[in-house]
């Protein structure tokens, strides 16, 4: 199947004092047109530098894609220049952020910002203000007529996530870039918004890239789960595959704790040890030192193998290479 | 809103009181009655007689609660009083200057908020190239500058060599513009780069603000997002500032209005104060206590139009 979004080797850099860090250092995944792919990982590993650089938005001046390409309907949208991007941005691939709280402008109305999604991609003010209306009672907000005057203060935090749901859906994109939409979110709230989400991807037929450290959310939405670690995938699968038997030591570590089934709502397990500093990865394999089972052959990098639309691991060790045959 | 404006000037009271009692406790401290006196007598070796007659004509004599009362309640109801130097009625002098001080610093002001603003918006869309790194230098330069070299140096430029308005007097009659352009210039010059650099910080931490990143991840433009999202964001700050810059308003009118002989409030000061004349000066005190305040009071106005999350009253 012709995929929607296909990284390859991205690698996305900053320039630090402490010198070049490599957040994403070599990620490859791709997401097919109305399915979902989950990316799960610890914090720092990468995730939310991977999504931005999807959209070109990297914080600028330190941060950089060194290398690597991204196509999105079989176009290298890497090739495009910032001005040109921003004809795919909130059209053709949306975005919701982490913090409802901040995302908004504390100074402009939601209807104001809601139809200015659509007025920048040439929708004309009426048409946009009707849409608008319709979009916020589409994602449950209880009055949407007065909340279109109101400003984000004036909302709850799972509110504004609905409303900064209506703002990427606006345009009917093909894929949606969800950054961990639920995390800062009250747990009761957690499951209704995901619930909109999931909702809103089958009435629309949009792709999802979904970051979440929530496996629950995973093996209910995902179709396909890449792991993230230290700034690479370490393991790549169909959700089902990976939660039934996950491969690379680090997958293992982060399921070991947890039956599949009480997985919702529970965070990743952290593991024992530190990640390793972005800006001086180990030669070898990055995860060696926190590894049960490390080998001699540790210390050389472990390539990735499997194909794509099966099983990807980043291991030596003879049991994880086993699977990609 | 005016329940508010009522409360915000009752609530103001005290603090004119303090700031008179302040003064007077100030003036008194550091000057006897009767230093004073001399000072105003126009004989150059007054008799004993003549300075008594002089402090018991002034009220001086009278017990300090009296006279404490005089510098501070009086202030409040306006019953400023007449000159101790020049037995002029105060309130008439005050009418007669304020215009002129008022021409100049409102000026001086609007043209360096929004000069500041306009220069501070370009510096942001460009940052970190040629032109942001050019105006930083410029500002550090005009920062590090006395205001009295502007002021010496625009008389000579601007006045003397490129002839734009007199070095000296005040004549609205014959044209207002060219007797208020120099010293605005010069104003505007001393004061602009301290704004422009703070203004510049405002915007800049606005930018990396994550509504921002929403907008972009919107589509919107920088352009737009600047104008339309990071201006208005940026201007709560910005309109917090602008009060701190009346105090400096008001010392370099003092300066401006004596170097270019401008009838205003700043010459009336400046020739009070070198006279030792204590009822003009608590006046002038009053006055300058009351400007504050109506600027404090109008930020807040101004707050709450910028700002949804602020209400008043
Ligand atoms: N502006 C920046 N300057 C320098 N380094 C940065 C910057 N932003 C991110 N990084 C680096 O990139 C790494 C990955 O950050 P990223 O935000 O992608 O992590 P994440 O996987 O999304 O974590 P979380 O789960 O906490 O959101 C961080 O550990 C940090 O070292
Ligand atoms: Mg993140």
């Amino acid at each position: 199947m012709e995929k929607l979004l296909q990284v390859d080797d991205l690698r996305t850099w900053f320039r630090t004092s402490r010198g070049i860090v490599k957040a994403v250092d070599g990620v490859s995944f791709d997401v097919a047109p109305g399915k979902t792919r989950a990316i799960v990982g610890e914090s720092g590993c990468g995730k939310s530098i991977t999504a931005l650089s999807i959209l070109q938005l990297v914080p600028e001046p330190a941060g950089y894609i060194e290398s690597g390409k991204i196509h999105f309907g079989g176009e290298d949208i890497l090739e495009r220049s910032w001005t040109d991007m921003r004809g795919l941005r909130g059209r053709e691939i949306a975005m919701i952020f982490q913090e409802p709280m901040t995302s908004l402008n504390p100074t402009r109305t939601i209807g104001w910002q809601l139809s200015e999604a659509m007025t920048v991609h040439g929708k004309d003010a009426p048409a946009a203000r009707a849409r608008a209306l319709e979009l916020l009672e589409r994602v449950g907000l209880r009055d949407p007529n007065a909340a279109l005057r109101q400003y984000p203060h004036e909302l709850s935090g799972g509110m504004r996530q609905r409303v900064m749901i209506a703002i990427a859906l606006a345009n009917r994109p093909k894929l949606l870039i969800a950054d961990e939409p639920t995390t800062a979110l009250d747990v009761t709230v957690q499951a209704q918004i995901m619930s909109l989400i999931k909702e809103l991807q089958d009435e629309l037929g949009m792709a999802m890239l979904l970051i979440t450290h929530d496996l629950g959310i995973v093996s209910e939405v995902a179709h396909d789960v890449s792991v993230m670690y230290a700034g690479q995938v370490v393991e790549a699968a169909p959700t089902r595959d990976l939660f039934h038997d996950p491969r690379h030591p680090y997958t293992q570590g982060l399921f070991a704790s947890l039956p599949a089934r009480n997985r919702r709502g529970k965070d990743l397990m952290t593991l024992d040890g530190i990640v390793p500093d972005a800006a001086n990865w180990p030669t070898g394999c990055r995860f060696a030192e926190r590894c049960a089972h490390r080998l001699d052959a540790c210390s050389a990098p472990p390539a990735l193998h499997g194909s794509g639309t099966h099983r990807q691991v980043r291991c030596h060790l003879p049991s994880a290479m086993e699977v990609t045959k | 809103m005016l329940r508010f404006i009522l409360r915000r000037l009752l609530q103001a009271i005290p603090t004119l009181l303090g700031v008179l009692t302040l003064t007077w406790f100030l003036f008194f401290g550091t000057a006897s009655a009767e230093s004073i006196a001399r000072r105003n007598l126009s004989s150059k070796d007054p008799t004993p007689a003549q300075v008594q007659g002089w402090i018991k004509e002034h009220g001086y004599d009278q017990p300090p609660a009296v006279q404490l009362r005089k510098a501070t309640v009086d202030m409040l109801m306006f019953k400023f009083g007449k000159s101790d130097a020049t037995k002029e009625d105060i309130w008439t002098r005050i009418r007669q200057g304020a215009g002129p001080s008022i021409v100049v610093s409102s000026t001086i002001f609007i043209g360096t908020v929004f000069g500041a603003i306009l220069v501070a918006v370009l510096a942001a869309a460009f940052r970190g190239t040629y032109i942001d790194k050019t105006t930083t230098i410029v500002c550090v330069l005009l920062m590090s500058v006395v205001y009295t070299v502007y002021v010496i140096g625009g008389q000579y430029f601007l006045s003397k060599q490129l002839r734009y308005g007199p070095i000296w007097g005040f004549d609205p009659a014959s044209g207002l513009f060219k007797y208020i352009l120099v010293p605005s210039a010069i104003g505007f010059a001393a004061g602009i780069a301290t704004e422009i650099r703070l203004y510049r910080t405002f915007l800049l931490d606005e930018i990396s603000q994550d509504y921002v990143r929403t907008a972009r991840a919107k589509g919107v433009s920088e352009t737009r997002i600047l104008a339309q999202h990071v201006l208005k964001n940026a201007l709560i700050p910005i309109i917090t500032n602008t009060v701190a810059v009346i105090p400096g308003l008001i010392l370099g009118g003092l300066l401006l209005e004596n170097f270019f002989g401008i009838p205003g409030l700043g010459s009336y000061l400046f020739e009070a104060l070198g006279s030792n004349d204590f009822s003009v000066v608590r006046a002038m005190v009053f006055l300058g206590t009351l400007l504050y305040i109506f600027g404090l009071i109008m930020t807040d106005i101004a707050y709450a139009i910028v700002d949804p999350r602020v209400r008043i009253d």
